[in-house]
């Protein structure tokens, strides 16, 4: 019986292996499929001879990877490209309109107007503009700045992007896994964990047990919920960010809007919490020599503004670290075309092998991070300050 | 040529950081090993510890990109 255990969890093991290889593989190999394409149009340029394009090109390929775009792209470029076309929805001077994005999608130059509700528009790199009366000189109704920056106006874009339908498909997967959780804890009230709630049961003690409860103390239960829904969030995203194929591949949680909006959730949480004690060691703040606080409110304004750049600092902590982790990956692939070698790939291959493994181990990593400091600061605001000896 | 400037920055903050996280690993290392007992306590602080240390290397990267 032991032996047969054993065996079947060797086997797990085995197989768990298996699939992280293979998706670490079939990472790489889309990698390379889309760099291929960066190819071409890097020897094409290279033909016209001009050399500083060529690190423009790719550098916006990596950027077009980590980026938002209107369609899931998954390879090929021009005629041969394969992407899902997404919903594009814009609030224009008319009303709102709608339209899939490969409707109006003929190029993205900006050269080719096209009328929806009467309301004429250009697709400029991706994004939806008003034209200008005339046509530029390089061929565009957009007119761009010094920096190539777009000033036309453009409508207000509520489109369901790549990035927001990454989101509701993750949504629906937490969905599916805790809500499934939640009723089978509530059937098996006092009985041994089974099946998904067994999997998922030593993360959410982890989460009680290592993060709440040392950060919040007796007062842990009430901040539970949210503490679970962070971290589980950052990390189911954080993980389909690394799956190159379809649900996952995309930068959600690389995303600066989205790290805003849970950076805002904690801000809210912690300020709406904050007890006496907390607004009293901001504003007057105990222990500290009188003439900081008076004239000039020196340490009052210090951890006033400290109120809002925990939060930012946990915003573009994660952001950066995913977004530099994607970046990462594809500029060691990268390297493989910029120095033109196919030898290269014996040394660049390895090595994304390898970061995508750390990879994992951030993405873990900064979903504990941002959870644990998210309590921290929570804990922070609801402490209670007995004594004064400890200042 | 803003962009490799930024990018200079970028790496020098790295350089910082790196100094910081190596303090802050050296040193719960050697407290883990005076205190085996307390390393979980004390893995939990060093990782809080550096996430503060690392975000300032991250934010000289996002500044360099933004120069870009």
């Amino acid at each position: 019986m032991n032996n047969k255990r054993h065996f079947t969890s060797k086997f797990f093991r085995a197989i768990a292996l298996f699939t992280l290889f293979f998706i670490l593989a079939l990472n790489n190999a889309k990698a390379i499929d889309t760099l291929k394409d960066a190819k071409t149009t890097v020897s094409d340029t290279a033909k016209a001879g001009i050399k500083a394009e060529k690190e423009e090109d790719i550098s916006a390929t990596i950027l077009h990877h980590i980026g938002d775009s209107h369609e899931w792209h998954f390879w090929g470029e021009g005629e041969n490209k394969v992407a899902i076309p997404l919903p594009v929805i814009l609030y224009t001077k008319n009303g709102f309109v709608t339209f899939l994005s490969n409707k109006h999608d003929a190029d993205q130059h900006g050269d080719s107007i096209f009328t929806v509700k009467g309301q004429s528009m250009v697709n400029f790199e991706g994004k939806y503009y008003y034209p200008s009366a005339t046509k530029y000189a390089d061929g565009s109704y957009v007119k761009v700045d010094e920096n190539n920056i777009p000033i036309n106006d453009k409508p207000l874009d509520v489109s369901i992007t790549k990035n927001v339908l990454a989101l509701f498909i993750s949504v629906a997967l937490l969905l599916i896994i805790f809500l499934n959780i939640a009723a089978t804890y509530k059937k098996r009230t006092g009985k041994a964990p089974k099946g998904m709630q067994s999997a998922l049961e030593p993360f959410i003690l982890f989460v009680r047990d290592d993060i709440a409860i040392p950060q919040l103390g007796h007062k842990y239960a009430k901040y539970m919920p949210y503490l679970l829904t962070v971290f589980f969030f950052v990390w189911i995203n954080n993980l389909l960010g690394l799956i190159p194929i379809f649900p996952g591949g995309t930068n959600l949680t690389g995303n600066i809007a989205i790290t805003c909006m849970l950076a805002l959730c904690t801000f809210f949480i912690t300020t709406f919490s904050g007890n006496k004690s907390y607004w009293k060691h901001i504003f007057n703040t105990p222990g500290v020599p009188w003439w900081l606080k008076f004239p000039v409110p020196l340490m009052p304004l210090v951890e006033f503004i400290g109120i809002f750049t925990k939060p930012i600092a946990l915003m573009i902590r994660l952001f950066a670290n995913i977004t530099a982790g994607h970046i990462l990956i594809l500029s060691l692939i990268s390297l493989i075309i910029i120095l033109k070698s196919v030898y290269v790939s014996a040394f660049a291959i390895p090595f994304v092998l390898f970061i995508s493994l750390i990879e994992l181990l951030v993405g873990f990593l900064q979903a504990f991070i941002f959870t644990i400091l998210s309590a921290l600061f929570i804990g922070m605001a609801i402490e209670e300050h007995h004594a004064e000896e400890h200042h | 040529m803003t962009g490799s400037i930024a990018g200079i920055g970028a790496g020098l903050a790295a350089i910082g950081a790196g100094i910081g996280i190596g303090q802050i690993g050296g040193k719960a290392m050697e407290g883990m090993a005076r205190q085996p007992e307390a390393a979980n306590k004390i893995q939990t602080a060093m990782l809080i510890a550096a996430a503060f240390v690392e975000a300032v290397a991250l934010f000289a990267v996002v500044v360099a990109f933004l120069t870009k």
